[in-house]
């Protein structure tokens, strides 16, 4: 790992493997999950669903279930006091399915009950009746683009159709390659299952929600409306989050988990099993994207055509923008001077799907690197050679007209990763841990072929689309005591830390505490979009900025000194000369508050033609996959994954490994065994025993290297680390895979029975 | 429709040492259930329930189990222990310790089953190499680190164990 350190770094601080405030109590069992949240009086609740993708709801009759001793209420949709649908983009998906109207999808919620213990609900939510007259589904997405009278909800059944036109339309190529790529499922399978505690005020007239989410103020704003109350009688406080993914923006158990406390007067707590999980959040959107590449003879880029269906599933979460991320990028991180592309995002009585980290550039970073594999045999040079001939740079256009202004190190993320060590040819050992099939003894190691594929992917920064996604924070220091305080959901990455370590570099502290996470405070935006780093982190460096601006303000007054020539260095307060005290001393006695908003400059909506300036910021990087392939058996083992990431300024290394760790983790799954399996509607394994995760045996070695070019446009010259490393590490696996056999393999994840039949 | 509420029992489990008495428990409670809900013990953590994840791991007479397939009645003769039984004295045990120090711990929610599981590996196996730390570790689902960091802290420990 390349960790340029010029400075003495004083431990804590920027640049710094910090350690995590949450560490201590989280490696003792006693770190607060919304999961662990407990209240005296508390009651139990629990959510009825829907068993069919596509029914209407003839009658409810929750009679029976209000008889069972130990339930003090049920709910519908008739409880619902104020709006009764919600949704991020547009306010499409009710709180509860209506009499007389259709639930569109398998777990729809239909009824909700409180009662004394998870078992009581249990009986209870057996004896609610519900008839449905059963409709016929859609599920295919093709039905919904070829135009259909049969609509699935008022608001219809597309969700966004956008085409990009871009640059000389007759150009085309002398090499032309051009496949069909197929991206199944993907859960985000966070490992903390929804669950929140809702307090209700004493008159009834507010309540106070612990959640675990990746947007209070979001949040809020959708809870308040559906509850019919002003947003400040509705209070969220984050609970402990065991991890987001995406899976965390959309509305799940909120609303419902109100609507009880305020109906029983007592607290009430929803938690989610797992199989309820897979039904009650948003789901990576399959996807299926034709690409026509043209080139010239030596393989540069001319034009790309493409045909992009997302499948959103019942309700719209956000798939309107995750279609724009994947279109606005499906040229990849490579210069394009010409593109034709048409696509679409439509409901179907499928799961309703929204965020998972990469939004929407994860399929089109599949197809696009398929594509780049094809070019590159075609031409007839090496994987690398085509994606260094094609690199984007500074400068460079997008297909949607947008300069990509910031630092574009793609031709130094390939060149970094081919630098990195690869694995030895075969293990010394013949230990069958390290072949594929595992504990199952199933291969020997003649009959093992190797791969090795490369990936390489450019991903957008915050939000995109004219949506101003500011973050505020708060600092104070109040007699040498820092305080900072923010509404940005820690979910796992380790905001938390990094906020710290902001404000030890900013104010020459080592203590910094940390307000509680709530909406107390101005909006954070979401943990989401790779944007907290940049946006959160702003916020508090503005913050802190402005308290050091102040106390050096108030010292110079009070001390007789010269203002312009105070400064922090490292612990102390000095003039350059005689005067040096230590921070702490120097504020004591002194009250310092400021609160800081950090915004990112405007964007664009795209025109008809897919032009406009959407995105904010861009990040890079590059993955290089070594597999084994057992083909007889179709099962691979990832050996290696080597990657070179860009993100400007290395913040935390430890912090930084763990993310492209993880997140390579992640895109492993979705490239080899990761899949919600949909049939007519119905989902096939909702559980951890059928939905495979990548075990510690299946995570391969990952050798990592970042790249820092500081970003002059991000407030710490830091670009997010997050979502990059799941994204082109999938077609590299795949890439890999197919070297290794010679295999098409269109689509992910690749089953055993795509390699060996 | 009959009124139905389910038959109770009261009980005395022996977690970290400690005894317990569990009342008024409906029978098919999970040890993992009784633990969080009833004896104020919530460091277990169910992601599943199916016995897939291991954030649930617990020592249940010497043996590692996933807590939520046990059930609480079942183990009333026997010694448990939880996450909140190892490390000392509020201090945090060599493992835990590594954890933090190799950056082991994201979100947290796998830690308190993969800290379990590791002491529970390392008592029974000084010197494990890494293929055999990741296949006895391969029942503790983590989604956050990607295992490197997991695998790095168990080594680190391995290491200076031995040295001590
Ligand atoms: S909750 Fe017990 S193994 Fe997952
Ligand atoms: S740290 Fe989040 S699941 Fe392991």
């Amino acid at each position: 790992m390349t960790t340029a350190v010029s400075t003495r770094l004083r431990q804590g601080t920027l640049g710094t493997s910090a350690v995590r405030p949450d560490a201590n109590a989280k490696v003792s069992g006693s770190f607060a999950f919304s999961s662990d949240m407990w209240a005296d009086g508390m009651l139990w609740g629990a959510t009825l669903r829907s068993p069919h993708p596509r029914a209407r709801v003839v009658s409810i009759d929750v009679s029976a279930a209000l008889a069972i001793d130990g339930v003090s209420c049920v709910i519908t949709a008739d409880d619902v006091p104020g709006q009764l649908t919600y949704g991020l983009i547009a306010q499409d998906q009710p709180v509860f399915a209506r009499i007389g109207d259709e639930v569109r999808y398998v777990g729809e919620p239909v009824a909700a009950v409180a009662a004394d213990h998870p078992e009581t609900c249990r009986r209870a939510l057996a004896a609610i009746r519900v008839d449905y007259e059963v409709l016929d589904p859609i599920t295919d997405p093709e039905v919904c683009i070829a135009g259909t009278e049969d609509l699935l909800h008022p608001d219809g059944n597309i969700f966004r159709e956008q085409r990009v036109v871009h640059g000389d339309q007759s150009i085309t190529g002398e090499v032309v390659v051009e496949g069909t790529y197929v991206i199944g499922m993907q859960d985000q399978a966070f490992l903390g299952l929804e669950a929140a505690l809702a307090l209700p005020d004493h008159d009834g007239s507010g309540v106070e929600l612990y959640i675990a989410t990746q947007w209070l103020h979001e949040d809020r704003k959708q809870i308040a409306a559906c509850l019919g109350l002003p947003e400040e009688k509705v209070r969220l406080v984050l609970g402990g989050v065991g991890g987001a993914f995406g899976a965390r923006e959309d509305i799940s158990l909120q609303v419902h988990t109100c609507l009880l406390a305020l109906r029983t007067g007592r607290p009430v707590r929803i938690a989610y099993d797992r199989e309820e999980s897979f039904y009650g959040h948003v789901h990576r959107h399959p996807a299926s994207i034709w690409m026509r590449h043209h080139a010239d003879r030596d393989g540069r880029i001319r034009r790309v055509e493409a045909r992009v269906v997302f499948d959103g599933g019942a309700y719209c979460s956000t798939s309107p923008a995750v279609l724009v991320n994947g279109i606005s990028q499906i040229q990849g991180p490579y210069k394009c001077p010409s593109a034709l592309v048409e696509s679409w995002a439509v409901r179907t009585n499928n799961p309703p799907c929204g965020a998972m980290r990469g939004f929407g550039v994860v399929q089109a970073c599949f197809a696009h690197e398929s594509q780049m594999d094809k070019l590159a045999a075609a031409i007839g040079v090496d994987p690398v050679e085509i994606r260094l001939r094609n690199a984007m740079e500074t400068g460079d256009v997008l297909v949607t007209g947008q300069i990509v202004d910031d630092v574009a190190p793609v031709e130094r993320c390939i060149r970094e990763t081919a630098a990195l060590p690869m694995p030895p040819l075969s293990p010394d050992s013949d230990d069958y841990r390290d072949i594929p099939g595992g504990s199952g003894l199933t291969a020997d190691r003649r009959h093992i072929r190797r791969g090795v594929g490369w990936g390489v992917s450019i991903k957008n920064l915050m939000y995109s689309e004219g949506f101003d996604d500011y973050s505020t924070a708060r600092c104070r220091m109040d007699d040498g005591v820092v305080t900072v305080k923010f509404a940005t959901a820690e979910v796992g990455q380790g905001f938390v830390m990094l906020a710290q370590q902001i404000a030890r570099s900013v104010l020459g502290v080592d203590e910094v505490l940390l307000d509680t996470i709530d909406t107390q405070i101005g909006s954070a935006g979401s943990t989401s979009a790779s944007r907290q780093t940049w946006m959160s982190g702003g916020a508090v460096d503005a913050a802190c900025r402005a308290v050091r601006e102040r106390l050096l303000d108030l010292v110079a007054d009070r001390d007789g000194l010269d203002r312009s020539s105070l400064t922090i260095d490292d612990l102390d307060i000095t003039d350059g000369l005689s005067y040096r005290r230590s921070v702490v001393d120097a504020a004591r006695g002194l009250r310092i508050d400021e609160t800081a908003e950090y915004r990112h400059p405007p964007t664009e909506d795209l025109d008809q033609n897919g032009q406009g300036n959407c995105h904010v910021a861009f990040a890079f990087v590059a993955h290089r996959a070594v597999v084994d392939v057992d083909v007889d058996l179709g099962l691979v083992k990832v050996v290696q994954v080597a990657t070179a990431q860009d993100v400007g300024r290395v913040l935390n290394p430890l912090s930084c490994v763990g993310q492209v760790e993880g997140g390579i983790a992640q895109g492993l799954g979705l490239a080899v065994m990761e899949e919600i399996v949909v049939a007519d509607g119905l989902v096939r394994n909702p559980s951890f025993t059928d939905y495979l995760l990548p075990t510690f045996l299946d995570a391969p070695e990952v050798v990592a290297t970042f790249i820092e070019e500081f970003e002059p446009k991000s407030p710490l010259g830091a670009k997010g680390v997050g979502e990059p490393p799941c994204i082109s590490v999938t077609p590299a696996i795949v890439n890999a895979i197919r070297q290794a056999t010679g295999r098409d393999l269109p689509r992910v994840p690749v089953r055993p029975s795509d390699i060996c039949l | 429709m009959t009124k139905s509420s389910p038959p109770s029992l009261d009980y005395r489990l022996t977690v970290n040492g400690r005894p317990h008495e569990v009342q008024d428990s409906w029978i098919g409670e999970s040890l993992l259930y009784v633990l969080r809900e009833r004896l104020g013990l919530p460091g277990s953590k169910g992601a599943c329930e199916q016995g897939e994840c291991g954030s649930c791991t617990v020592v249940v007479d010497g043996r590692a189990v996933c807590s939520c397939l046990v059930l609480a009645a079942s183990a009333v003769d026997s010694e448990i222990t939880t996450i909140e039984g190892l490390g000392a004295d509020q201090a945090l045990s060599d493992v835990q310790q590594a954890f933090i120090d190799a950056g082991g711990v994201q979100c947290g929610f796998c830690t308190p089953g993969f800290v379990v599981a590791v002491h529970h590996l390392l008592s029974n196996h000084h010197d494990p190499s890494d293929n055999e730390i990741r296949e006895a570790l391969s029942g503790n689902i983590c989604r956050c680190t990607g295992y490197g960091r997991i695998l790095e802290a168990v080594r680190e420990v391995v290491v200076r164990r031995r040295s001590s």
